[in-house]
């Protein structure tokens, strides 16, 4: 499906783009986090809605359309959906502790509760077996440990290959805070 | 490109005052050489058109990318900032009796080390001496002074011309060395005695350690004593003499950083009303602030958003709305905004639309995806009103840089390339063709050289020059007067 390979190839690019920018000369950029972290969202919700749909009809699904500008009402559709979901989705689960420990430092947001364990009733809707297997695209790699670090048990919904609900649960609210 | 004579510029005519849609003209370049693997032929020639600007090595360097232009206030000056953290002062020659096709040229004024990269260990990042804004103070004596700024820190320079120097002291001879007082034998008045020319530029003022973000952009006030820098998230105010302190204006940084949906672009004051100033944001907005309703201007005056159109809604919407640059006109009464695909005017009398929307290149919007993959998306452009308010100008990709008559509605597409400008040559327009049959002078979409990008450019306030940087290149064109 057209659509859903255009937002998997986006969030791919996105992803990437945040890993490399953390290694920017200058320090992280407020301005293009922000604008990397909606695209991600709107991809990520594009996704989202599509791999539901999908299972929902349980056929092959909706006419496919490119996503880019050319307006089509299927497309307007499915994006005007994605405004709609809950907000669960966005707070549920944390960034995978590949952000550099400095950001925690620069952090400015007090101490939320955690989120991953938020009400049932939102955690099924994270899907799982063969279906929801990590998107391939993601990375796989580990983050690479600096002198003295320590590995911590990665909080559900990390991003790293065979957590099945890493798409879904991506919280990007924690891309800004890296500052 | 035949034996060139350092470009001279044809005679300036009578100024005229509509917008010369025909007929610029190429004053003068500078240019970084090309790189090593062009025939050396080539590169003999390029090296007769450059002047003292040129830099040792035989390579374009990143250090020498242009990252801004901006012409003083009367337009003798032009100043350039580049990623090495270099600024460049050029100044036009003067009319002279014997030579009076040299007028208009730009040279050489001065050059000094602006920035230098710093380490902040707190935070273990690396501050970039990149020069992201230059700005003049309008003359009030003999010296020149500009606010130049990197990502954190903002200096005044004092650029001054030395061509005399005190000869004849007593207790040191004309080395330096101090004299034995015992061969001393009579006393002497120093004597101011000419000298070669010589510009220095002294650092005046640092205005560091108040801001957290990135400095995106600093204007000067009309009342010529205060001044704003802009991070994303903080305008700050100083005082030109006040180093050590700086009033926080406005501050969009919420409680929650999870809750950040949007950051200050720009910022600049009002040319006449001292009190105003207005800063667009990475949602398409702008706010136009008075300083006198409270310390804090959170609370905007003015509020100028177009809703957005929901027929061409896509993954990249909001980031080709983010406003790369806003410039109020020369008269006070619009606004331009710069944001990926347009420029538009605004009115400041009417907050709900533009007056004037203008694409600049809008045969980018089907490519979005590939832009947002090769980071072209993120490219800020930047606009600039001509000294009249009747034509604006702005740059796009493959070199190109595009003006539109506000009057006439008519609009032209120029380049900027080495290939294409002889000296004294007359700019071609160029078209980009769209879809179809793609005519002889027309270049396709796909040809274009996204790596070739003018971002910065400046309109001499009062005559019809400006200046355009491409990439590591400078060029500077006139309109010729038939």
């Amino acid at each position: 499906m057209e659509v859903n390979v255009e937002a998997r190839r986006i969030l791919a690019v996105s992803i990437s783009k945040l890993y490399a920018s953390r290694t920017q000369r200058g320090g992280l950029r407020l301005h293009r986090s922000l604008l990397l972290s909606l695209v991600m969202r709107s991809a990520r919700d594009i996704y989202h809605s599509s791999r539901e749909s999908e299972e929902s009809t349980g056929a092959h699904s909706a006419p496919e359309e490119p996503m880019d500008t050319s307006s089509s009402p299927g497309e307007q559709t499915r994006l005007s959906e994605a405004q709609h979901e809950p907000q669960p989705a966005l707070n549920s689960a944390e960034l995978a502790p590949e952000e550099p420990d400095n950001a925690d430092d620069c952090c400015d947001r007090d101490t939320t509760e955690d989120k991953e364990n938020l009400s049932p009733v939102k955690q099924s809707r994270k899907r799982r077996g063969k279906a929801s297997a990590a998107p391939d695209f993601l990375p796989s790699k580990r983050a690479r440990l600096e002198p003295g670090e320590e590995r911590y048990a990665a909080p559900l919904g990390s991003c790293r290959a065979g957590a099945g609900e890493s798409l879904t649960t991506l919280s990007l609210n924690r891309v800004i805070p890296a500052f | 490109e035949g034996p060139s004579s350092s470009s001279s510029s044809s005679t300036v005519g009578i100024h005229r005052p509509a917008l010369p849609m025909t007929g610029w003209e190429q004053v003068c370049r500078f240019l970084d050489p090309e790189p090593a693997d062009l025939s050396m032929e080539e590169e003999s020639d390029t090296r007769k058109i450059n002047n003292s600007f040129l830099r040792d090595h035989n390579y374009a360097t990143e250090a020498d990318i242009i990252s801004t232009v901006e012409f003083n206030s009367s337009g003798e000056l032009l100043a350039t900032g580049d990623k090495g953290g270099r600024v460049v002062v050029f100044q036009r020659e003067q009319e002279s009796k014997s030579q009076p096709q040299r007028r208009g040229e730009y040279n050489v004024y001065s050059t000094f080390q602006s920035h230098e990269p710093e380490f902040d260990y707190l935070k273990s990042l690396e501050i970039e001496e990149k020069i992201n804004k230059i700005k003049w103070l309008p003359q009030q004596n003999a010296a020149y002074f500009l606010l130049s700024t990197n990502d954190k820190t903002v200096k005044l320079w004092k650029i001054s011309e030395r061509d005399k120097r005190p000869e004849g002291y007593n207790l040191k001879d004309e080395d330096g060395r101090i004299r034995d007082p015992s061969t001393i034998t009579s006393l002497r008045v120093p004597v101011l005695q000419p000298m070669d020319l010589m510009v220095e530029a002294t650092a005046r003022r640092v205005f560091s350690n108040a801001h957290t973000y990135h400095i995106n952009s600093i204007s000067v006030n009309s009342d010529l004593q205060t001044f704003i820098s802009t991070d994303d998230l903080r305008v700050n105010l100083w005082n030109l003499e006040i180093t050590d302190r700086s009033f926080n204006i406005v501050d969009i940084k919420p409680a929650n950083m999870e809750e950040l949906t949007e950051v200050i672009t720009s910022a600049e004051f009002h040319p006449q009303q001292c009190h105003t100033f207005a800063y667009s944001s990475s949602k398409g907005s702008i706010r136009l602030c008075d300083m006198r309703q409270a310390a804090l201007c959170d609370k905007h005056c003015k509020y100028f958003e177009e809703p957005e159109d929901p027929s061409t809604r896509s993954f990249f919407s909001e980031i080709i709305s983010s406003i790369s640059d806003v410039k109020f006109s020369h008269n006070g009464r619009y606004l331009m905004t710069r944001d990926y695909l347009t420029v538009k005017v605004w009115d400041l009398q009417m907050e709900n639309k533009p007056l004037e929307t203008y694409q600049v290149h809008d045969y980018l919007r089907g490519k979005l995806c590939s832009l947002y993959e090769n980071d072209c998306i993120f490219d800020k452009f930047e606009c600039v009103w001509n000294g009249s308010d009747s034509v604006i100008m702005t740059g796009s990709y493959n070199n190109f840089f595009r003006m539109f008559d506000r009057n006439t509605k008519r609009d032209v597409t120029l380049e900027a390339s080495r290939e294409n400008s002889k000296p004294r040559a007359i700019l071609k327009p160029r078209k980009v063709c769209v879809g179809g049959k793609r005519r002889k002078d027309e270049i396709s979409v796909d040809s274009l050289d996204f790596s070739k990008k003018i971002l910065h450019t400046t309109w001499h306030p009062h005559e019809n020059i400006i200046a355009v940087a491409a990439t590591n290149n400078l060029y500077i064109f006139q309109d010729k007067v038939n």
